[in-house]
């Protein structure tokens, strides 16, 4: 993984410094709230209902068992005792105070770690597959190409101020995506020319929120010396012509279908063109260096092959075999297996760790590995370079820590928001809702024959919790001071992405998982084998079947929809 | 009027004159743009004192791109300190434009921003009333690395030592 040298070290440490005269300027009276708050933002903090929440960056989602280590150490330190990973690859801390928040990035820095445009409107986290560096199917790892569009927009002088947050995300797989990279606001995904030219495909404008869209591809073959020019002339027309009179109108998203795809581009391609300087083409060598840092490690020979994870799903331990089908990744490296542990495993929000958790994840991250940890999308943490004759051991290990559980891609593996119980954006809790679907739906033979399904919650149209592109997505809403929840289908953040449909009127909170289980049973019933998965059935017979089942007779008259 | 100058706090020689004000006879001048493109020729005729506009956030370079060699001053207005797009609009004056004169920024300027700014090309800054110039110019120097060129565009990595 990326190393800092003495100027990121620097550099981190500098704004730790910075950030504790921003806050004592700040108790001191020297500037008012309303100035102070795009300085906190951008440095990841934000208040929510009952305390500040700092939110702190781990690039792509990678990070060292050193790192998690330190994270512990914050979360006993300074926090309650827990931490939550978030659907962006990073982590949050929920009971931050302010005038500690210098001290915490100041442990931060100490391990190459920062809390740095987490937050604000600006160039937020860089994230990408959580496998980059170990999948089988990509083309090349994206992570270098990561970092280095970490490095140019961390503080980028000209883009510390944008109408509206802005995330950017890699994806280095043909023809599949890891990353989400159509509902961000700029997507990237690493491909070739057909002369064999290593390059990108830009991809502009998705983004959920109130108004979701799915981007549109800006342009389909960029030399990969340009990337960052180019990154360049697509935010400084948004910085631009974004617009600034509302905030519900100023992502990129709504510029470009403002403009058009194809005002846009041209309007990218001019600036483009004015302003592409060679100075900041990137050098072969250059390139090289920073791949250097993600070169795959010396694996010692494993002594055992795919063959063998193929086994052990067929094992006659039927939860171990079913852990190795569900949660085990084959590795670019033979022998080796990347391993999901799911942070839905127990009764805690998804997502959260407690400190002990996190320092024997980091043990294990040691034991079973070279130090590394990844952060998913799916708020769950990967393993990325087990032994593969290692899983039996390390299944026990998971067990013990309450991480094991085999839903990786399952129902139950599903994403939620903090919703009401944490965040004053929101109009309705999701966490108890989440938490009544996981007990409701844990029976493991039952999830394995829904098959890959994903669920995703938010408790407000603000859609931290993604649920226009779930399969299944659930949105929380106030109806006269009282929980009710839309139920929307067909959504999918791969790369067939798509946004979901709400069906119908919107359930109470004591019909909602009714409503989830009849959707599962009309699936069951309908789908023309054990292999045509959920969406496969959703977008073959349409919304229709699904529509009766749930609008139909039943449900409906005991319980009528407001 | 005090304003910061080249990390310097001066007393400044400019006068910001409103569209229906009396133009002084001598002496530098800012004009808002509007005035500027009403009263071009008269502004020009002057014979003592250099000329100043002052742009809106929301126009287009293009509408003063002829008349840089004109102009010894532009000052870039931020409404509030949080609109970003006076840092585009100093840089694209210095670069596309090759702007040698002073890039002041007025409105609601605050110390926070002002290593941004003068990354971007901003050489002068006019602070909201009721800041202490003296703690803003402890600003430029909080963060001594960067990583990518602005006004003076370089790789990421080129900056890096190693990769030379």
């Amino acid at each position: 993984m990326y190393r800092y040298d003495d100027d990121d070290k620097r550099l981190v440490r500098e704004r730790a410094e910075q950030f504790r005269g921003q806050v004592e300027r700040r108790i001191a009276g020297e500037i008012t709230e309303e100035e102070f708050k795009p300085l906190r933002l951008q440095n990841g903090l934000y208040l929510q209902l009952h305390a500040y929440m700092l939110r702190i960056a781990i690039p792509y989602g990678l990070f060292s068992s050193g790192q998690m280590r330190q994270l512990a150490h914050i979360a006993r330190t300074w926090d309650r005792g827990y931490g939550h990973f978030t659907t962006r690859q990073n982590i949050q801390f929920n009971w931050s105070k302010l005038d500690e928040v210098p001290d915490i990035l100041d442990a931060l820095a100490e391990v190459e770690m920062h809390a740095i445009q987490t937050s604000g409107n600006c160039i937020r986290n860089i994230t990408t597959d959580h496998l980059g560096g170990v999948a089988r199917d990509e083309l090349e790892d994206p992570r270098p190409w990561c970092e280095l569009t970490r490095q140019w927009s961390t503080f980028h002088p000209e883009f510390a101020h944008l109408p509206r947050k802005f995330k950017i995300a890699f994806t280095a797989t043909p023809g599949l995506d890891r990353a989400a990279i159509k509902l961000h606001d700029i997507g990237v995904r690493l491909v070739q020319s057909a002369d064999g030219d290593p390059g990108f495909e830009i991809w502009v404008g998705g983004g959920m929120g109130r108004t979701p869209i799915i981007g549109a591809c800006i342009r389909e073959f960029l030399p990969r010396r340009h990337l960052l020019s180019y990154l360049e002339a697509i935010l400084r027309v948004y910085n631009l012509n974004g617009r600034r009179d509302n905030i519900f109108r100023a992502r990129i998203k709504i510029l470009v279908s403002s403009l058009g795809i194809e005002r846009f581009r041209e309007l990218v391609e001019e600036e483009w063109a004015a302003s592409r300087e060679d100075a900041m083409e990137f050098r072969d060598d250059e390139i090289a260096r920073m791949q250097s840092f993600f070169a795959p490690p010396a694996y010692p020979a494993a002594g055992s092959s795919d063959e063998l994870l193929l086994s052990y799903r067929q094992a006659e331990d039927l939860e171990f075999a079913r852990f190795a089908r569900n949660n085990v990744v084959l590795h670019k490296q033979p022998g080796y297996s990347a391993v999901v542990l799911s942070l839905k495993s127990f009764d805690a929000p998804a997502g959260d760790l407690s400190d002990t958790q996190m320092d024997s994840i980091a043990n294990l991250a040691d034991r079973f590995g070279f130090g590394e940890i990844r952060a998913t999308h799916n708020q769950d943490l990967v393993l990325p370079d087990v032994r593969t004759s290692d899983l039996p051991e390390l299944w026990r290990e998971l067990q013990t820590l309450d991480v094991a559980t085999a839903n990786a891609g399952r129902l139950t593996d599903l994403i939620c928001c903090p919703g009401l119980d944490f965040c004053n954006l929101a109009n309705a809790r999701s966490l108890p809702l989440a938490q009544e679907i996981r007990q409701r739906f844990d029976d493991l033979d039952y999830l394995d024959d829904l098959g890959p399904l994903s669920l995703k919650i938010s408790g407000c149209i603000n859609a931290c919790g993604h649920h226009h592109v779930g399969n299944i997505g659930i949105l929380g809403i106030d109806k006269k001071g009282e929980e009710f929840y839309q139920l929307m289908l067909g959504g999918s953040a791969d790369d067939d992405a798509s946004l979901g449909r709400v069906l119908g009127p919107a359930f109470s909170r004591d019909v909602i998982v009714g409503a989830v289980d009849r959707v599962l049973q009309t699936y069951l019933g309908l789908r023309e084998s054990d292999d045509e998965t959920f969406i496969e059935a959703y977008r073959r017979v349409g919304e229709a079947p699904f529509r009766d089942a749930l609008y139909g007779q039943v449900l409906y008259a005991n319980h009528p929809p407001a | 009027m005090r304003i910061i100058r080249q990390r310097e706090i001066v007393d400044d020689g400019w006068v910001h004159v409103a569209t229906d004000e009396a133009l002084p006879s001598s002496g530098d001048v800012i004009v808002p743009l509007a005035r500027w493109q009403s009263e071009r020729e008269e502004l020009l005729a002057r014979t003592t004192g250099r000329l100043g506009v002052r742009l809106p956030n929301d126009r287009p370079l293009a509408e003063i791109a002829a008349d840089l060699p004109r102009l010894a001053l532009v000052a870039i207005e931020f409404p509030k300190y949080r609109d970003g797009r006076g840092m585009s609009l100093a840089r694209l004056l210095r670069q596309r434009h090759g702007f040698r004169g002073e890039i002041r920024a007025v409105g609601n300027v605050l110390r926070d921003q002002m290593a941004y700014l003068e990354r971007c090309g901003f050489d002068a800054y006019e602070l909201t009333p009721g800041k202490s110039l003296e703690s803003a110019l402890l600003a430029f120097d909080e963060i001594a690395v960067t990583y990518q060129g602005a006004i003076e565009p370089r790789s990421v990595s080129r900056l890096r030592g190693s990769a030379g």
